[in-house]
């Protein structure tokens, strides 16, 4: 069913079909009105055999799915920026404890200077965490990943959080024609989450053991291994959506003109941009395709290879950066080519939801191709820094 | 050598009882089942849950397990009866000359 | 049946594992426990020595009580409440400083049984001061030195929080009153709703004492009315444990090397006098002395 609606409805609709059994969360923008909506659907009975609870902050949002997901519940929350780095500590033990819990996160810039526009610099906060992330284009993708994202979370070759991550306000904010699933499709594609070990006076076990120095790295050995299986997981349930429900989103990658000599790559809604603007471009004569990274954790460092191992220059776009050193895509691909000889040249644009026109885009672009641009993290004004 | 380990660290039950704390102390407790009267109240006491009474035919007093009691004398504080003696173990009997 | 197994990793005479099993046994093990960081932790559930013979979850320091909350949501919405109670076995750090969700757990009144082990520090870490430390009592962080001798702040009053926060069932019981800890706990688990059972547990390595003083040294903070045995439900004082002859604050304070310093050193008589001021504050409140 057809209809035109905000990113944020997209997103708590698909939820909802995924029947998840609690749902809990705090409010932050531009991620509120998907709790607001889940809220709504809740007061209406519509969230059968579901929990919604309004926690007192996304450190105890997170903290409540953590009990509630070793309990054998699905699992739900929303959240980004301020919210997010709240949320890590806990994050990152319900990964250790292999707790397939669904976030999404409309991507938000950090404090300070305050922000609420979007950049990707939140999620990167989580990098390392043992939580699989997914950057989507638009808010079809964005309803489209939810039930995927439960699928691979829960797959028993994965078991780890699962995080979508959406851009504020481009997306979350945006209204825009979406295909709304069928319930039953999304029955049918998603089976209830049965975990094999959970918390129950039937069959009592230990969550959250501690491990002494004899064992513990095996423990994270464990969750390298299951992110490693996950890269599997993940392009065996794109496949199969894309059979289910005739939207191929494509795998880990997307590849726009394979063939071309020079790449932009980029994740999120910008790309929706970028496909544009290298379409202006490629008619003036330039050689340069388009990769959209949709899985980040885990890096499909070996389908980077096979694609741009060839390419004689990659224009990374990042919207976040790792002060101190660049942008943390373009950090990622390097590791990913290394001994390959692209040129690796790095933008780091966007940060708090500074937009770009697709005019800019798209001489930065020709220039970088061109080589009459390199690396930069520059602002889009020149300036001093003072001291008042 | 290969072991399992379970995923993310989750921990069967009650696998604390494969370690024998019985060692720890310097002292133990013993009953004395003449004056012991059933009352159970060491059992409740006793952060181990090493001493408990039990039935031997018609007689009914609490017995220690020595595979874990510490020895900490909490039990022998709390009977009423005096019933419950904590003594040096032999290890530590050592003469001074 | 064993729901706490022998073998594990706590100090002998730790008045933790009293209380905890006393709990257990209540529950007849039909119980989910929720337990932060802390000693509790660390002494029953190393990977591959699990102690528990319940359903079980470590998370972190600060989140229990939200756990526990997700917990007991999860078993409604998946109509598995009949499997057994939501217990949480917090110390006093984690329930009275760092415990930042336990006051969203009251407001949403989940069904949960927060049990506080106040053994009066952190003593996981080697005894640091924690809002549940009392008046006087050397901590490594609040250590005795020239101008400062020991913790110079109050206990906080987390009855008075639970209360505040409508908790329809609030009591303290201390780990050598084991009969009073099943018959409150027995008491909780048939009232619906977020209780608050706050459980004194004498810590023989922190306090300084022997396994052998571990019940007079619980049972002098009692009778000095240092520790009020108090019971709320709904708000309403229902029982208070009253003292015939409550004794003087030195008898608790002398056995335990915490408190050391107040004998040795000359300023420790006003902090003595003062520690004496809360029992007779105590006393008062609870109305606690019997009139002879
Ligand atoms: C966020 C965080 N801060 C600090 C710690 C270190 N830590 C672990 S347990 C603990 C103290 C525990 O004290 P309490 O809650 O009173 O329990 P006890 O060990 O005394 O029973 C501390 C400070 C931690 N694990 N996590
Ligand atoms: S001495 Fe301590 S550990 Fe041993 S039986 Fe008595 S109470 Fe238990
Ligand atoms: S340090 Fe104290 S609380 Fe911790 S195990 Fe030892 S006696 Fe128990
Ligand atoms: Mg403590």
């Amino acid at each position: 069913m057809k209809k035109v609606v905000r990113g944020f409805y997209s997103v708590a609709y698909a939820v909802k079909l995924c029947r998840p059994n609690v749902v809990c969360a705090y409010p932050i923008t531009p991620q509120t009105e998907i709790v607001e909506n889940l809220a709504e659907m809740y007061a209406n009975g519509e969230l059968e055999n579901c929990r919604y609870i309004t926690a007192e902050s996304e450190f105890a949002a997170a903290s409540i799915l953590v009990g509630a997901s070793a309990a054998g519940a699905r699992t739900f929350t929303a959240t980004c920026s301020q919210g997010l780095i709240l949320m890590s500590e806990v994050l990152f033990n319900a990964a250790g404890m292999r707790l397939p819990i669904v976030v999404a996160n409309p991507n938000r810039a950090l404090s300070a200077p305050l922000s609420i526009w979007n950049d990707l610099q939140d999620s990167m906060v989580l990098r390392d965490a043992g939580i699989i992330q997914v950057y989507v284009e638009s808010n079809q993708e964005a309803h489209d990943m939810i039930p995927q994202a439960y699928k691979i979370a829960e797959d028993k070759r994965v078991m780890l959080p699962f995080m979508v991550c959406l851009d504020g306000f481009k997306l979350t904010h945006a209204h825009e024609p979406v295909d709304l699933l069928e319930q039953s499709l999304v029955d049918e594609f998603l089976p209830p989450y049965r975990p094999e070990v959970y918390l129950t006076t039937k069959k009592p076990v230990a969550f959250g053991c501690y491990a002494p120095p004899n064992i513990y790295m095996e423990f994270r050995v464990a969750m390298q291994r299951a992110m490693e299986r996950a890269q599997g997981v993940i392009e065996k349930v794109f496949r199969e959506w894309a059979e289910f429900s005739r939207r191929d989103w494509g795998g880990h990658l997307e590849i726009v003109y394979p063939e071309s000599r020079n790449f932009v790559i980029a994740m999120g809604s910008l790309v929706g941009l970028l496909r544009k603007v290298v379409g202006e471009l490629r008619k003036e004569g330039l050689s340069i395709g388009l990769v959209k990274l949709r899985t980040f954790r885990p890096f499909p460092f070996e389908d980077l290879r096979r694609v741009l191992g060839n390419a004689e220059k990659i224009i990374v776009i990042d919207r976040s950066v790792s002060l101190g050193y660049e942008g943390n895509l373009s950090i990622e691909l390097k590791s990913a080519l290394y001994g390959l000889s692209p040129e690796i040249i790095s933008m780091i644009l966007c940060l708090g939801g500074r937009d770009i026109s697709k005019e800019n885009l798209e001489k930065i672009l020709r220039n970088a191709v061109l080589g009459k641009e390199g690396s930069g993290f520059k602002g889009y004004i020149e300036f001093e820094e003072v001291v008042p | 050598m290969e072991i399992k380990i379970n995923i993310g660290a989750i921990s069967e039950p009650l696998q604390s009882e494969k370690l024998k704390t019985g060692d720890w102390g310097t002292e133990w407790a013993v009953v004395d089942k003449e004056k012991c009267t059933a009352c159970r109240v060491c059992e409740q006491f006793c952060p181990d849950g090493c001493i408990e009474v039990k039935k031997f035919g018609d007689e009914e007093y609490a017995v220690v397990d020595y595979n874990y009691c510490k020895g900490c004398g909490v039990c022998a504080s709390v009977c009423r009866f005096e019933a419950i003696k904590m003594e040096l173990k032999e290890l530590f009997k050592i003469e001074v000359c | 049946m064993r729901f706490f197994g022998r073998g594990h990793g706590a100090c002998p005479g730790c008045g933790l594992t009293i209380a905890v099993r006393n709990v257990l046994e209540a529950l007849e093990g039909k119980c989910f426990v929720a337990n932060p960081t802390g000693c509790l932790e660390i002494i029953s559930s190393q990977y591959g020595k699990n102690a528990w013979g319940v359903p079980y979850i470590h998370s972190l320091f600060d989140n229990v009580a939200a756990v526990a909350s997700g917990i007991s949501e999860a078993l409604k919405a998946m109509g598995r409440e009949d499997e057994g109670k939501v217990v949480v076995f917090a110390g006093d750090g984690a329930t009275a400083d760092i415990g930042l969700t336990l006051h969203g757990m009251f407001d949403r009144n989940h069904d949960v049984i927060y049990i506080c082990l106040d053994n009066e520090a952190y003593q996981n870490t080697g005894h640091q001061q924690s809002a549940l430390t009392p008046l006087g009592e050397a901590t490594t962080t609040t250590p005795v030195g020239k101008i400062m001798l020991g913790k110079m702040g109050r206990k906080k009053d987390m009855i008075a929080i639970a209360l505040a926060h409508g908790s329809p069932y609030v009591a303290t019981s201390s780990a050598v009153l084991p009969a009073d800890i099943r018959r409150k706990v027995k008491k909780a688990a048939g009232i619906v709703g977020a209780k608050y059972i706050q459980i004194h547990c004498p810590c023989v390595t922190g306090w300084g004492i022997d396994g052998k003083e571990v019940v007079k040294v619980g049972n002098l903070a009692i009778e000095t009315a240092l520790y009020p045995i108090v019971e709320f439900e709904n708000g309403k004082l229902l029982t208070v444990r009253k003292l015939k002859d409550r004794k003087p604050v030195e008898e608790y304070l002398k056995l335990q090397r915490r408190f050391r310093h107040l004998f040795t050193n000359p300023e420790g008589k006003k902090i003595i006098a003062e520690i004496q001021r809360i029992a007779d504050a105590n006393a008062l409140k609870y109305n606690i002395d019997l009139k002879k």
